[in-house]
């Protein structure tokens, strides 16, 4: 019993100065005749026949996907991991579900784990429903008596008891994921990972993915290690966050903070931005964007009761009577908020060159860090052209605005557009 | 609390892994792995494993046709189809499983790349599964082999056939061994690929399936000794029938590879593993 306590007490996963290096470009030309190839002409001092123009300087070089990561993590903690693109998110990942071993460092792990990097590994198309939960429990490391157990509650998640004895090859891509879902959430295991496997099925279904994913962690105790670009399943699921940055874990705690972090770390800023002009213009366009500036300013920090003007530079190359510029707005770099939309503009072959200012109101978003994306389009007979498409072009801050509330947003709730309010007053009596 | 164990996940240091108890505690994978390579083999087909029983059938009448009937080999005084039949089904369970084993990383990328399992069980269940399937197939053996019996060709009942189950280990931990290193060839290198399924057809040649090893001599006879293959097909043949004596020497020599093979093989197969999911 005492050695029990103690074991409580003990972290479930512990993980020690981690690194994984992975080599970059030509790993080997996967037939004979080309590493024979590329070996001879070394040997000669020819050039590689099998490198691609431009891949030279990946030959022999390392990436480190992890360098150095240190976390302990406590049993029944709900932990979400987030960070940019190749920050080592998934990397760590594989490391822990033992898919690929690490290059350095450690993983103590103290319960049984079951990995969810992917729905429905090892199901096969051919083998029925019923079969399939056997397949993939068993490879999660579930024994054929504890699905036995476990099977009608599977079927019942899932959705789909009608079908359970219909091969899967007949199922639509919702059922086949639903049923996926259903048995790696009924494992039963003491930790269990998941890399953004919620973004299946239909909304109601994902809404009971991540109430099963919480009653997982809070009543049965279990700990969890989600990783999600979603910051909404993160802040429904975790209650702590990890922030990770080139291999390395940059914010270990509260999950508010860990993703203001995270949008801040995620997005650079320019104030003004020469941009690439195409050699040849699709035709479909009229013209390029060719630069952005924003206005009257040193810095990217507005007050909500600011403009915030910018100048887009324009090569034309073929008049349009009338167009419209889109910007729109997305938080932390993944929530669309709403989108600016301006009047008609005329576009003049003539001038060639040309430039139009913008001016945005900012009054109703709520503090916080916005990207935009910007759009030219054209009307055309109730639907639109596309003349030019710059996905986060530019971005901006929005400084925290006590005139209009003196507490902190609840973004999780509440959005990121704070809708203006004309007339409210109490009146007593009917 | 044996859930408690503590699993602690380092760098390889080179150690040699030998996981094999580490497949024993995943037995109900592998039996969902074996059960899943019967059905799927057989869904949407009519006969259903009646197939498989007629497979090497067919191929021993056209052996007796052509080797027996045509090219007029000797078979030690036995019956051409009976002869053919035996060397012919053990051969082909024996070459199956190679030709599977050789492509388990690349058929398995999917799954191995996501979840952790002992990497062993999927060759395992191969052979397993080829097993169950040589053994219909030997059960149509004897069935032959009493037709023959009971129509008057001197067929003896004797302890001699308590070698079958022998043997039939022995071909199964060659097969394994022998596709575990391929395995490691194949996911490197396509090439393999092609090297082994035309290899797999010459070995046959120079394994006594379609001739008795009396029909050879001289040094020939010496090299097709050392084929770790010919005293398991020449001893099956015959501890079954009969004819032929028991090769002692040969057959030692072939333990002792497949011993060595299966050694190297589940090491590299091992190691394999670790690398390949960074590479592939």
């Amino acid at each position: 019993m005492e050695q029990n306590k103690t074991m409580e007490q003990k972290p479930i996963i512990e993980i020690k100065g981690l690194k994984k290096r992975y080599r970059l470009g030509v790993i080997n030309n996967k037939t004979l005749k080309a590493d024979w190839q590329s070996f001879w002409a070394k040997r000669m001092g020819k050039p590689d026949p099998n490198v691609k123009i431009g891949q030279e300087r990946l030959q022999g070089q390392t990436l480190m996907a992890l360098n150095g990561v240190d976390l302990k993590i406590m049993p029944g903690e709900a932990v979400g991991i987030i960070g940019i693109n190749g920050a080592g998110k998934s990397t760590m990942l594989k490391l822990l579900s033992r898919v690929t071993a690490p290059t350095e460092g450690e993983i103590i792990l103290r319960g049984k784990i079951t990995s969810m990097l992917e729905v429905g590994t090892g199901f096969n198309p051919e083998l029925t429903g019923r079969e399939n939960i056997y397949m993939n429990g068993t490879i999660l490391g579930m024994t054929r008596s504890e699905i036995d157990e476990k099977m009608d509650e599977i079927i019942e998640f899932s959705e789909v008891r009608e079908f359970i004895d219909t091969p899967v090859k007949r199922y639509s891509s919702g059922m086949y994921v639903k049923l996926a879902f259903s048995v790696a959430a009924h494992l039963d295991s003491d930790i269990m990972i998941m890399d953004e496997v919620l973004a299946v099925g239909d909304v109601n279904f994902q809404k009971k993915c991540l109430s099963r994913m919480s009653i997982a962690s809070t009543t049965e105790g279990r700990t969890i290690l989600y990783v999600s670009h979603n910051m909404s399943t993160i802040r429904q699921i975790c209650t702590r966050c990890i922030v990770m940055k080139e291999g390395k874990i940059i914010y270990d705690g509260d999950v508010e903070e860990a993703i203001r972090i995270y949008s801040e770390e995620s997005f650079k800023f320019e104030l003004r931005q020469e941009l690439e002009i195409p050699e040849t213009i699709p035709a479909n366009q009229c013209g390029v964007l060719t630069s952005f500036e924003i206005l009257d300013r040193d810095n990217l920090i507005f007050d909500a009761n600011e403009k915030l003007k910018v100048r887009f530079g324009m090569k034309i190359i073929r008049p349009v009577e009338n167009i419209s510029c889109v910007v729109t707005l997305l938080y932390a770099g993944v929530n669309i908020v709403g989108s600016f939309m301006s009047k008609y503009m005329h576009f003049d072959e003539a001038t060639n060159t040309g430039y139009f200012d913008m001016e945005m109101d900012l009054s109703n978003l709520a503090q916080g860090k916005y990207f935009c994306d910007l759009r030219l389009v054209e009307p055309s007979a109730g639907r639109f052209i596309m003349h030019e498409e710059k996905l986060k072009l530019f971005g901006f801050e929005v400084s925290e605005n006590k005139k209009r509330n003196d507490f902190n947003w609840d973004f999780g709730k509440w959005g990121y557009n704070m809708l203006t309010v004309e007339n409210i007053n109490y009146h007593k009596g009917n | 609390m044996a859930k408690n164990k503590e699993i602690v996940i380092r760098p390889p240091a080179g150690e040699i892994e030998f996981n094999i108890k580490e497949v024993w505690e995943y037995k109900d994978l592998l039996r969902e792995l074996v059960m899943k390579n019967f059905r799927l083999i057989y869904k949407q087909t009519v006969l259903g494993p009646i197939w498989l029983i007629f497979n090497p059938i067919i191929t021993s009448v056209v052996f007796t046709f052509v080797f027996g009937n045509f090219a007029g080999l000797e078979t030690d005084g036995l019956p051409h189809f009976l002869f053919y039949m035996s060397g012919n089904t053990l051969w082909n369970f024996f070459a199956n499983c190679i030709n599977t084993n050789a492509n388990t990383f690349r058929a398995n990328a999917g799954v191995y790349g996501k979840v952790y399992f002992p990497r062993l069980t999927i060759p395992i269940s191969h052979i397993i599964s080829g097993f169950i399937n040589f053994l219909m197939q030997f059960v149509s053996l004897l069935v032959f082999f009493f037709i023959y019996k009971f129509t008057g060709t001197e067929l003896h009942i004797a302890p001699r056939m308590l070698l079958l189950p022998v043997i039939m280990l022995h071909t199964i931990l060659l097969a394994l061994a022998v596709g575990l290193v391929l395995s490691c060839l194949t996911y490197k290198y396509r090439d393999f690929v092609f090297i082994i399924n035309l290899g797999m057809q010459l070995w046959m040649y120079i394994t006594p399936v379609v001739y008795s090893m009396s029909n050879t001599g001289g040094w020939m006879h010496k090299v097709l000794l050392l084929n770790p293959m010919t005293p398991i097909v020449h001893n099956f043949r015959y501890a079954l029938l009969g004819r032929g004596g028991c090769m002692i020497g040969s057959w030692a020599i072939s333990i002792a590879f497949t011993a060595v093979a299966l050694i190297i093989g589940i090491i590299a197969f091992n190691r394999s593993a670790r690398n390949f999911v960074d590479t592939v």
